[in-house]
Formats: structure tokens, C-alpha cells, sequence
């Protein structure tokens, strides 16, 4: 019993990161019906700039942990929403009305350039980051288990529910939620209506970017290890996380990341940690065979 | 008309964006420190960076004017060119046929040239598959895979010889693709690739941990070589075995492998190529075309879209097992690291560039993209960066790709282009 909630908590907290990414995703595949290939290597970018800022105001004196934690979450979305922006317009702006298949080739394009970018840049060792934010709740103990509830993870779960309050309100009620609703169901008519449509879709890859920034900044803190490679994985497995939860759909993306997280702490908690990644795979390819839309998307009906 | 403040303020804004591109990434090291990572600085390259753009947005904005007057009269002679490539075909093959009898071929070139090869086979299969029938399939290198284990599995076990496991592995490949395409080939194209990118992966890992069937990380080492009809290329062969050296009165050399190993792999390029030569003029290979034009039209035509998409799917697994198998007896070693998702998309960036449906393309785009890394070893960390950003630039500027050859294979009477 304190096994499996040791496993809960620690599949909960690796599904707030996936489902951060998987916004991401599903947003940009709302509103333009592309795969961002490209979004994990963002995600990267992120995890890098929030490791970066955190040795600079390491070095800059700011020792004060909140602030610090705060500079970092503000210096890291801000840059990565800006790489987030510049990968949206100068690959795939210039292929709207191309043939579907070309902007995923130039997101996969645009994947590989951003990670061997990062490797020549940063070099290909792996780099750490010391343990920020220590301590922690001991909630039960158990047939001489302990069951550990860090402050970190604490501060991971209630960042992303804060998150995600304010998203959903933004896509509610500002006047860019509703541009984004009006391209979502229709680009022509929204941009027939008055909706400047290249802006709101940089604002949706801005806001993607910024997110999946936080998820940078979340496992550089959790789990203290980064290198140029972390996207690729992490990227799949949150795509995953979308289309589980129906791609498209924005809670859907939350569900679909906690429950990946959920699978994937269980499977390395109870089975062999070898085919930890084969789990999500497997989930992908059953989902889209057995249930396409996913659990909460909408079918989607082709016209001619 | 005086441009040049628009300009100016256009390359500033650039210059401004790039600085904040590079402020981070660039601007810092991270070298390794006593303890765990350290912070170095580098805002030089920041510099350089933001001068750079500055730079080149402003060059770029004052030749427009002159860019665009010299490319309007050039898109009709380039595709003029285009046309009339079709001779450099024979050139190419020609060349190919006689390169190991020039003078200047040593062991080093046909090396390359035999790597070459290989790529243009499986940019030749893919290009079934994504040029023909428009399947995006990110996960090719796992039948690259399986031809290679199925070869080296078999001639270990069971001791079969090379001719027999080739077409053994190139069967167990389209086996493959039939099994993983079935279920999946119902999917819209993203899906699809994202799927496909899927079962590459699972293979990989399945590959590296399922230890006591293919050695795990480690491999398979001393593959059988390949015999030319049964005479082996060894300087001592077994007892009561003739070696090729003898058999023809020849001095040993290892050249000679290496020149059969070539020619191998040319002829089975050759006839993967001529394969979808033909093939595009069948009812089958017109039924690819057709799908990837529109799918909702071949349904409305009678067309089984799942058949036809899963035979271009299982024939192009074939290929890749055949070249696979090559692969294996080639290197004598194989291991999971040769069949990464890099791999894939590699093979993919092949075909793309070379312009999807474009067997010509398919072998510039292979020789450009492996031929010219090959000779410059020492700027192989830049390899993948150069990859991903000509894969970004020509689906900009020309997203059919270098040589691109859409239009349909067959016409209607009369009805001229």
C-alpha cells in the first residue's frame, strides 16, 4: 500500500511535466492540424535556459531560493517562448497552404537542427544542476517503508494546477482565447471577421513554448540531469499524453499526461525498467488503432 | 524610391531577435566543473551571431528587387533542365557499372561508394512508400533492422548461405511490414508517421534487451562474408573449398571483395529501381499515385485504400530487408546503434530532398548527403545540423523537393501536358 502510493505521487508529479508539453501539442494541432515535431526540442531549449539562469543568478548572488525560482520561471518562458515564436516563423509560416505532409517534414527537420544545435552549442555531456529545493513530508510510514512527499513536488503539482487555471481562463475569456476558438473552427472566416490569424497562431506556439519552458524548468529541478537528448523522449511521450486524452482538447492533454505518467511510474514501480519506454509506444499505437480521437476528442469528419 | 530606412529597421529588428535567440544558448558555456556543472561565458558569439543576421537581413532586403527580376525568367528553364535530365540516368548508371576498372579506384572510394549505394537502395524503397503511394513512414530503419538480424540470425544459426537468406530476409521485412501495417494503415498520414516512428523505436529497444536471441547492445559479430556462387574471398580457404582467387588464377587481393561487395549492392539497386520503374505503370502503381492524390476519390473508384497502401508498405520493407542483409554481411557486425531514429530520418531526408517520386533525385540527394560527409570527416559534428536544415529550407523553397517529378505517369490520349 505505501509502495503504490509512493507511485502515485511520483506518477503524478511525472504527468504535470507531460501534460504541460502536451498543451503544447494539442494547441498547435487545434489550431493549424500539424505535429509540432519540433516541440519536444523546445521543451529542451527550456530545461537549458532555466539551468543557465539558474548558475547566473547563482553567480549573480540571488540566493533567496523563492526569488531565485521566480527570476528563473520568468527568464526561462520568456526566452523559450521566444525560440518557440522564431521556429514557428521561419518554418512553418512560409508552408501554410503547402500539402499536408510538409510542415511535419520540416518540423522533423526543425527537431534535428534544434537538438544537434543545443549538442555543438552546450556539448553533448550531461549537465547538473545541485539539489534546489530540499526537504519534504514523510506522510506514512509502513512495513518499514517510508512514503516521501518532497517540497519540490509538491511545488511541481501546484505550479502546473495554477497553470492551468489561468490557461483556461485565457482561452475563456480574453479577446486572444477567442481568436484562438475562431481559427480553431474556421481560419478563413475568423481572418474574414477581423482576426489577425498569423498572430494568434505565433500567440499559440508563444504560449505553447512558454509552457513547455516550465516543464524544462520542472525536471531540471526534479531530476537534476539534463543533456541535448532529453526532447526526443520526452517530446514523443507527451504527444502521446495528447492523443490519448484526444488531441485537440486542452484537458484532455492534462488527462492524457497524467495518465502516462501514472503508467510510466507503475511499469518502472512494479515491472522491469528496460521496456519503461516501450509502455508509452505501445499506449500511442493502441490508442490511435483502437480509438483515434482519444478520450475526450471529438471524430473528425473529412469533407470533400 | 529610397528603401533603405525600411531596410535598415526590418534587419534591426532581426539583429534584435537573433540577440535574444543567442543571449542564452550561446552566450554561456557549461563546462564540467568540480562540482557538477560550471558557468562560463561566451558573449562574443552572441556578437557575432546578432552581426551576422544584422548582416544578412540587410543584404537580403537590398537584392530583392534584383533577386526577383533574374528568378522570374528562371523557374521555366529550370524545369526545362529538369526534363531534360533524363539522359543523366544512363550517365550515372554507367559510371556506377565501370567505377572499380578506372585507374584512380582504390579500396577507400568503392568503400564509399558501396555506402553510397546502400543509402540510394533504401532511398529508393522509401521512396515506394512516401513518393508513390504518400505514406509519411518515420520508422523505415526498423525492416532495415529486421533484414539485417534476419540475416545474421539465420546464416549463425542455421548456417545458410547469403543467397538464400537474402530473399529469407527481404520475406520476413514485408512479413513485418504487413503485420505492423495492417492495423495501422487506416490512419490519416500524420498518425500514421507518428505510429510508424513508434514501432521503429519498440523494435530498437526490443532489439537491445531481448539479450539471449540478438546479443543485446553487444550485437552479432562475425557475420558470415559473402561468397561469390560458393568460391569465398579468403587467402586460405577450408579444406576441399576452392577460393575465388584460385578458381580464376588470380593473385589474392582483398580488393576483390570489396569490388564484389559493390557490384552486389549495384545490382540490387538497380533492381529496386527498375522494380518501381515498371511497377508505376501497373494498375498498382498507378492505384499509389492515385491515393496519395486523393484518397476519397480512389474510394469512390473501388479502390481498397487499405490493400493498396499495405502493398506499397510491404514492398517497401522489402527493399529495406534486402539492403538490410547486405548491411549485415558488408559489415560482419551489427548492433541496435545502426538502426536509430537519426537512421530513418536520414533515409527519409533522402527522399524528400531528392523530390518525392524522383528516382534521379533520390540518387543526387544520397550522394550529396552521405558522399560529401564521407570526404569531410572532420566536419561530421556539423552533419546533423546541416541535415536538419536542409530538410527546412528546400521544404520552403521547394517543397516538391531538388528534382521533383509529381505529374501522373499516365495520360489520357491527346490530353498533353
Amino acid at each position: 500500500m505505501a509502495y503504490f502510493l509512493q507511485q502515485l505521487i511520483n506518477g503524478v508529479t511525472l504527468g504535470a511535466i507531460y501534460g504541460l508539453i502536451a498543451i503544447g501539442y494539442t494547441m498547435v494541432y487545434g489550431i493549424i492540424g500539424m505535429i509540432n515535431f519540433a516541440h519536444g526540442e523546445i521543451y529542451m531549449i527550456g530545461a537549458f535556459i532555466s539551468l543557465i539562469a539558474f548558475l547566473v543568478l547563482g553567480a549573480m548572488g540571488v540566493t533567496y531560493v523563492p526569488l531565485a525560482l521566480l527570476l528563473v520561471l520568468i527568464l526561462a518562458m520568456g526566452f523559450t517562448a521566444l525560440w518557440g515564436w522564431a521556429v514557428e516563423r521561419l518554418a512553418y509560416r512560409p508552408l501554410r497552404g503547402s500539402f499536408r505532409l510538409a510542415p511535419l517534414i520540416t518540423a522533423i527537420g526543425m527537431s534535428i537542427l534544434l537538438g544537434n544545435l543545443v549538442q555543438i552549442l552546450q556539448g553533448a555531456r550531461v549537465k547538473t544542476l545541485p539539489p534546489t529545493v530540499p526537504g519534504g513530508l514523510i506522510l506514512m510510514e509502513a512495513e518499514g517503508f517510508a512514503v516521501r512527499l518532497s517540497f519540490l513536488q509538491i511545488f511541481i503539482v501546484a505550479l502546473t494546477i495554477a497553470l492551468m487555471i489561468g490557461f483556461t481562463w485565457l482561452i475563456k475569456n480574453t479577446s486572444l482565447g477567442r481568436a484562438q476558438r475562431a481559427c480553431e473552427q474556421d481560419m478563413t472566416m475568423a481572418a474574414l471577421i477581423g482576426v489577425n490569424v498569423d498572430r494568434t497562431i505565433s500567440a499559440t506556439f508563444v504560449i505553447g513554448a512558454a509552457l513547455a519552458a516550465v516543464a524544462g524548468l520542472m525536471v531540471t529541478l526534479y531530476y537534476g540531469v539534463i543533456d541535448f537528448y532529453i526532447g526526443f523522449l520526452a517530446g514523443i511521450k507527451a504527444f502521446t499524453a495528447a492523443v490519448l486524452g484526444g488531441i485537440g482538447s486542452l484537458p484532455g492533454a492534462m488527462l492524457g499526461g497524467l495518465l502516462i505518467g501514472l503508467i510510466e511510474a507503475f511499469w518502472s514501480g512494479y515491472f522491469t525498467t528496460e521496456y519503461k519506454d516501450v509502455a508509452a509506444f505501445s499506449i500511442l499505437v493502441l490508442v490511435l488503432i483502437f480509438r483515434p480521437t482519444g478520450l475526450l476528442g471529438r471524430p473528425e469528419v473529412e469533407k470533400v | 524610391m529610397n528603401r533603405l530606412p525600411f531596410l535598415l529597421k526590418d534587419a534591426g529588428l532581426a539583429a534584435l531577435i537573433a540577440f535574444g535567440l543567442a543571449l542564452p544558448l550561446a552566450g554561456f558555456r557549461l563546462p564540467d566543473g568540480a562540482s557538477g556543472t560550471d558557468l562560463g561565458f561566451r558573449l562574443d558569439w552572441v556578437a557575432a551571431a546578432t552581426a551576422i543576421v544584422f548582416a544578412g537581413r540587410l543584404v537580403m532586403g537590398l537584392s530583392r528587387p534584383f533577386f526577383m527580376a533574374a528568378s522570374e525568367g528562371m523557374a521555366p528553364k529550370f524545369a526545362a533542365v529538369t526534363r531534360r535530365l533524363g539522359w543523366s540516368g544512363y550517365l550515372l548508371a554507367g559510371v556506377a557499372l565501370v567505377l572499380p576498372m578506372l585507374p584512380f579506384a582504390d579500396r577507400n572510394l568503392i568503400d564509399k561508394a558501396t555506402l553510397i549505394l546502400i543509402y540510394v537502395m533504401l532511398g529508393w524503397g522509401l521512396n515506394i512508400v512516401v513518393g508513390l503511394a504518400g505514406l509519411l513512414d518515420l520508422g523505415y530503419v526498423a525492416f532495415y533492422a529486421v533484414g539485417a538480424y534476419s540475416y545474421a540470425l539465420l546464416s549463425l544459426n542455421f548456417g545458410l548461405s547469403f543467397w538464400i537468406c537474402l530473399p529469407l530476409a527481404g520475406l520476413f521485412a514485408a512479413l513485418f511490414g504487413i503485420l505492423l501495417g495492417f492495423p495501422v494503415l487506416r490512419l490519416r498520414g500524420d498518425y500514421l508517421a507518428i505510429v510508424t516512428l513508434g514501432f521503429g523505436e519498440i523494435i530498437r529497444v526490443i532489439l537491445l534487451n531481448w539479450q539471449n536471441f540478438t546479443g543485446g547492445p553487444n550485437g552479432i559479430s562475425s557475420i558470415q562474408r559473402p561468397s561469390f556462387f560458393g568460391l569465398p574471398f579468403t587467402a586460405e580457404p577450408a579444406e576441399g573449398i576452392t577460393a575465388f582467387h584460385d578458381f580464376f588464377s588470380l593473385d589474392y587481393s582483398s580488393f576483390h571483395r570489396v569490388v564484389f561487395l559493390y557490384y552486389l549492392i549495384l545490382l540490387l539497386a538497380l533492381a529496386t529501381n527498375l522494380f518501381t520503374i515498371r511497377i508505376r505503370k501497373l494498375p498498382l502503381g498507378r492505384a499509389w499515385e492515385a491515393l496519395r492524390e486523393d484518397e476519397i476519390a480512389c474510394k469512390a473508384l473501388g479502390i481498397n485504400p487499405t490493400m493498396v497502401k499495405l502493398s506499397a508498405f510491404a514492398l517497401g520493407a522489402m527493399f529495406a530487408g534486402f539492403a538490410g542483409s547486405f548491411f549485415a554481411t558488408r559489415q560482419g557486425f551489427i548492433s541496435p546503434d545502426s538502426f536509430t531514429f537519426i537512421e530513418s530520418a536520414l533515409i527519409l531526408a533522402i527522399a524528400v530532398l531528392g523530390g518525392k517520386g524522383s528516382q534521379m533525385g533520390v540518387a543526387f540527394a544520397a550522394i550529396l548527403l552521405i558522399g560529401i560527409p564521407e570526404w569531410f570527416r572532420e566536419l561530421a559534428q556539423y552533419r546533423m545540423l546541416a541535415f536538419g536544415c536542409a530538410m527546412v529550407m528546400i521544404m520552403v523553397w521547394r517543397p516538391e523537393g531538388l528534382m521533383s517529378k509529381r505529374d501522373p505517369t499516365v495520360r489520357l490520349k491527346g490530353n498533353k501536358p
